[in-house]
């Protein structure tokens, strides 16, 4: 018995490995890397974020290179919002010989798979991926969306001057570079504008906020700011209804979730007021992507659930949107499907999309100077309250 | 003197958030303590798949309340939960009975493993929102504070499950059977007592406990991923280690201890040492050991040369 | 005396040309194919999980405190070994941190071990007094100190906080972790062919009768422990270059888990099980059953073969080689030369056995 079941485990094994290797493509594909977490803290909105990504796909899935006519094909991969995750998933879309990547959602993730993707000379371009140390110094990486330093001065502004704060509480994760990082940038502006800040720290996996939320209470704020996973966020907002705790809450881009706008229904709270890449009301092209994204979504059941159960779009999978498209430019403009050759045409394509003009600078990031504050009501929805700058 | 009653109050109500915070955590912490302690007495075996059957006891009440209503779901999800815990042990201890202590205690992270996977793949690695069960999460006033009703009934529950399970064990004869195995495996088995049936009923007990702990726990922190056991359950079981493994008492005093504990270390200093929370149960629970190395109500046993 | 010189030169032939097939590999391959992904990671927790065995198969100590005493190694070696250039962007919230210097890269895989094994003496002092599970669940709980204290932003010009360390010099050849693994290995195989380790299993069998016989139990109890610490921080520093970056925040018991699985799927006690379980441990895990959560190989509509699903198998593997397979692959034997020269006739008896046992079944 034992043996039979050996040799069966065996056999079983020899196949997967078989099978592993077994992965040949055929000559007129090109494979676009989507790194983005599927599950985990920040799975929620990876998903949302490869959304876009898959949505643009299907309205072009073939792109012609040296007068040859080219199937796209996505190779999609799970870093499980996890850094020690990274090393492996990356290398996995190296493995398979991808000419570009898209990704990540979280900024951690990116961090911990740049020197991945510098050593494979392969491309990869951010899609929400705020934190400065993304780009800086990893000559592969680039992105499309504002960056924290600017996030965090208007998230600091807005609490100044329409929410009147004068104490902020900032509650950040510990082992997120991408929580840590939005947390000091608002924590320096928000000082510089004659604030004071109280500051807190929690470990990954944290459940109870009450301690927190108490915290904040003693420290007579006037604003509590939480960069954190949407995993936390719905958390903080549940508990902070039931503690009746009576301060408004702020939250970065990565709120942008229905997420959180499931954890605010029905809550009695002074408002969730979060900072986001895009407003459907914004340009033309935005609203035709939301009218189509939305199709796409209703007509495929299993995409639905992917996006949290509804057609509520967020803001990431506008910017997944864009990547595609960026990403089409660079593999169209260098002429060549090897990563090497596509990695040098990046900093050169200008790209107009749904969330902006994509122009990448000396660090491989863009100039976008817009970014959109919402409130999630209590009815669960996103109510658009301002676009804002920073304070010239 | 009064301007010391003020001071008092004034600090009592400060603290009375993370104090009722921790109150209840020690209460939820308690009934998973339960578990790994009656396992651990009659088997010598830390049950690492305790937290994780307890985290698939929230999982399905979530997916059973989208179809079911909450008091229906509620027993289906005990029932369910007690079978995965006589599941688990018939499948994967009983074959290990004779097996060195280690292949056992493997064959229970292997469990842990595969339950976390599992859930992982089931509900896709996504956290999952608990359903909301009427009454119990409604908001309550607890003088100075606002908390959910579960927070305030969690200790009562607890202690009442607590007092029921000790006369069980103290005067029915299955229970009299589970402090025979406890106390002696092999005399036991000589005198005539069903072994596997005594330790079948050891896990239905501490799963159904883990099970009425998931739905407190969930009704008050109500996001459920498949990792989400791993800390709870750990902390129970240093909770278990704490109070002296294998006693009941020992257990719920010291799931207590550790629940307010952790919950007052994120609070003081305005919760500069927040980061400690965790660190500070396994502080307290070596130097436990090392002044008395089984617990605090944990009998002194001699090794038999 | 002459078939063990015969064996040593075969064994040391057939290391050279391992790893002169890895160097030709490396030479015909692309760089970043999974196939070297998986060696250097398996490399490293080959000896990580060898120095568990130390302590666990060969010691009889059930500790699990492996994951903390290799995040000690890999932030040693981190943390001293940025260049001075690029500290002011890693140290970027706490300026530039605290040191000012950087090690080549073998004094700072040797500070790793020695800062493990500092800690690994320190803890050791109260808590190797524990027995059994009273002993594995304190070290797990030092484990989770030492990661909270670590993460500590007080800390944070040393540390960096709970923020990422990363442009620290890495390896690029797979040789390397191979190299300084098998150095450590052997090293390990050394100290237990000698008469430490001929005390160690004899504690491991009986601490009455060992102390009896004359052994100082704390004494090399604590030695087991701290070589075995030693060695998992190298590993912990081995793993820090090996993802590039690094952050307390993977070190969670999780990782104590996995070694642990693995030196019993290749067998308590012994050396060669732990390598060969950790190279199919990792393989599984991370390359051979990828095809698993990809849906393009599902078979009609049936969408089982989705993400997860690897893991899901994986675990049911784990978990079928637990209860039938108790004593492991190796039990607590060595792949020796000997055994290996013997191979050819057994698998060709094994072979007919087992024909001829099926054989007799059918008729039956």
């Amino acid at each position: 018995m034992k043996k039979v079941l050996a040799i069966i485990m065996c056999l079983g094994l020899m196949l997967c490995a078989l099978a592993g290797c077994g992965d040949n493509a055929s000559g007129d594909v090109i494979k676009i890397g989507v790194y983005e977490p599927a599950s985990g803290d920040n799975g929620a909105g990876g998903k949302q974020e490869t959304l876009g990504i898959e949505y643009a796909h299907s309205l072009q899935n073939t792109v012609t290179v040296g007068g040859k006519e080219y199937k796209v094909e996505l190779e999609i991969v799970d870093n499980q919002s996890s850094t020690d995750k990274a090393k492996s998933a990356a290398s996995d879309l190296i493995g398979k010989n991808v000419s570009i990547v898209l990704g990540s959602y979280g900024s951690g993730v990116s961090i911990a798979a740049a020197p991945t993707f510098e050593a494979a000379k392969t491309a990869c371009i951010g899609v929400s991926c705020t934190n400065p140390n993304v780009t800086l110094n990893n000559p592969y990486y680039y992105r499309i969306c504002f960056l924290d330093p600017f996030q965090g001065e208007v998230l600091a502004n807005y609490a100044w001057d329409d929410l009147k704060a004068k104490t902020a509480y900032v509650l950040t994760e510990l082992g997120d570079d991408y929580s840590v990082g939005l947390g000091y940038y608002f924590t320096e502006a928000f000082t510089k504008l004659g604030g004071k800040v109280e500051a807190a720290t929690f470990q990954n996996g944290n459940n109870d906020f009450s301690a927190f939320l108490a915290n904040a209470v003693n420290a007579k704020a006037d604003v509590i700011f939480a960069p954190t996973s949407t995993t936390a966020a719905s958390l903080i907002i549940n508990q902070a209804a039931d503690a009746k705790i009576n301060i408004p809450l702020v939250g970065p881009d990565t709120w942008d979730n229905s997420v959180i706008l499931d954890a605010a229904n029905g809550k009695t709270l002074n408002g969730i007021y979060i900072s986001t890449f895009y407003d459907e009301g914004s340009s033309d092209s935005a609203a035709a992507f939301l009218t189509g994204f939305k199709g796409w979504l209703n007509a495929n059941p299993v995409k639905l659930e992917n996006n949290g159960g509804n057609d509520i779009v967020a803001a990431h999978s506008a910017l997944g949107y864009d990547a595609y498209f960026v990403a089409l430019e660079v593999i169209k403009a260098a002429g060549a499907i090897d990563a090497e050759t596509v990695a040098q045409y990046v900093s050169d394509v200008t790209y107009t999309g749904v969330t902006g003009d994509v122009v990448f600078d000396e660090n491989g990031d863009v100039a976008k100077d817009a970014i959109f504050i919402k409130e999630a009501t209590n009815a669960g929805a996103w109510k658009s309250v301002k676009a804002q700058g920073v304070k010239k | 003197m009064e301007i010391f009653i003020q001071n008092f109050m004034d600090i009592f109500e400060k603290y009375l958030p993370a104090l009722l915070a921790g109150v209840s955590a020690g209460g939820q912490y308690a009934l998973i303590a339960i578990g790994y302690t009656m396992v651990y007495g009659i088997l010598r075996l830390i049950n690492f798949a305790h937290g994780d059957i307890f985290m698939v006891a929230g999982f399905m009440m979530v997916y059973l309340s989208a179809s079911l209503p909450w008091y229906i779901a509620l027993p289906v999800v005990t029932i369910l939960t007690v079978l995965l815990g006589y599941l688990v042990e018939r499948a994967a201890y009983k074959p290990l009975r004779s097996a060195p202590r280690m292949s056992i205690m493997i064959s229970a992270i292997g469990v842990s493993y595969l339950l976390q996977n599992a859930a992982w793949y089931l509900t896709g690695g996504l956290p999952k929102q608990y359903p909301v069960i009427p009454f119990i999460t409604e908001s309550v006033d607890v003088l100075t504070a606002s908390t959910k009703i579960v927070t305030v009934i969690t200790p009562f529950l607890t202690i009442a499950l607590v007092i029921i399970l000790s006369l069980i064990i103290k005067y029915t004869k299955i229970g009299m059977a589970m402090r025979a195995v406890s106390k002696d495996f092999e005399t036991s088995r000589l005198m005539g007592i069903k072994i596997d049936t005594v330790i079948s009923m050891t896990f239905i007990i501490g799963t159904f406990l883990a099970a009425v702990g998931s739905f407190l726990y969930f009704s008050n922190y109500t996001t459920v991923t498949p990792v989400v056991g791993a800390m709870p359950g750990l902390k129970a079981f240093v909770a278990a280690v704490f109070g002296g493994i294998g006693s009941i008492p020992g257990a719920v005093v010291g799931a207590f201890i550790i629940g307010i504990c952790e919950n007052l270390i994120k609070f003081v200093a305005g919760g500069a040492y927040a980061t400690f929370s965790d660190a500070f149960t396994f502080a307290l629970l070596i130097i436990i050991l090392v002044a008395k190395p089984t617990g605090l109500f944990g009998e002194k046993t001699t090794d038999k040369v | 005396m002459d078939k063990k010189k015969r064996n040593s030169l075969i064994a040391f032939g057939l290391i050279a040309a391992m790893l002169l097939i890895i160097f030709v590999l490396e030479q015909i391959m692309p760089r970043g194919h999974m196939l070297f992904v998986v060696l250097k990671k398996s490399a490293i927790y080959a000896l990580v999980a060898v120095s568990m065995n130390l302590l666990n198969g060969f010691t009889g100590l059930f500790s699990l405190g492996q994951a903390g005493f290799m995040l000690i190694g890999a932030y040693t070696y981190a943390v001293l070994t940025i260049p001075v250039a690029d500290r002011a962007g890693v140290y970027f919230y706490y300026d530039g941190g605290l040191i000012q210097f950087a090690l080549p890269v073998v004094v700072g895989i040797l500070l790793a071990g020695l800062a493990a094994a500092l800690f690994a003496w320190l803890i050791g002092l109260p808590v190797l007094k524990l027995k059994s599970d009273y002993l594995a669940i304190a070290t797990l709980g030092f484990a989770e100190i030492i990661r909270a204290v670590v993460q500590w932003d007080k800390l944070g010009p040393i540390t960096n906080g709970s923020n990422l360390l990363k442009r620290y010099p890495s390896f690029d050849s797979t040789l390397f972790p191979f190299i300084v693994a098998g150095i450590c290995i052997a090293i390990i195989v050394l100290l237990i062919n000698s008469s430490y380790g001929r005390a160690f299993k004899a504690i491991r069998e009986d601490e009455i009768a060992a102390e009896a016989m004359g052994i100082n139990l704390a004494k090399h109890k604590m030695l087991s422990f701290v070589i075995s610490s030693f060695f998992a921080g190298v590993g912990g520093a081995l793993l820090a270059m090996f993802q590039d970056t690094i952050t307390a925040n993977a070190f969670k018991t999780a990782m104590t888990y996995e070694i642990l699985l693995i030196v019993v799927i290749g067998g308590i006690g012994s050396i060669t099980g732990s390598c060969i379980a950790s190279f199919l441990f990792v393989s599984c895990s991370e390359w051979w059953m990828r095809f698993l959560d990809m849906d393009k190989y599902n078979i009609g509509d049936l969408n089982i073969l989705r993400p997860g699903f690897r893991m899901v198998i994986f675990s049911i593997v784990i978990m079928i080689m637990v209860l039938f397979y108790r004593k492991g692959i190796m039990g607590d034997k060595e792949l020796s030369i000997d055994s290996l020269l013997a191979l050819p006739k057994k698998l060709k008896r094994g072979i007919g056995r087992l024909f001829g046992k099926s054989k007799g079944e059918v008729t039956k």
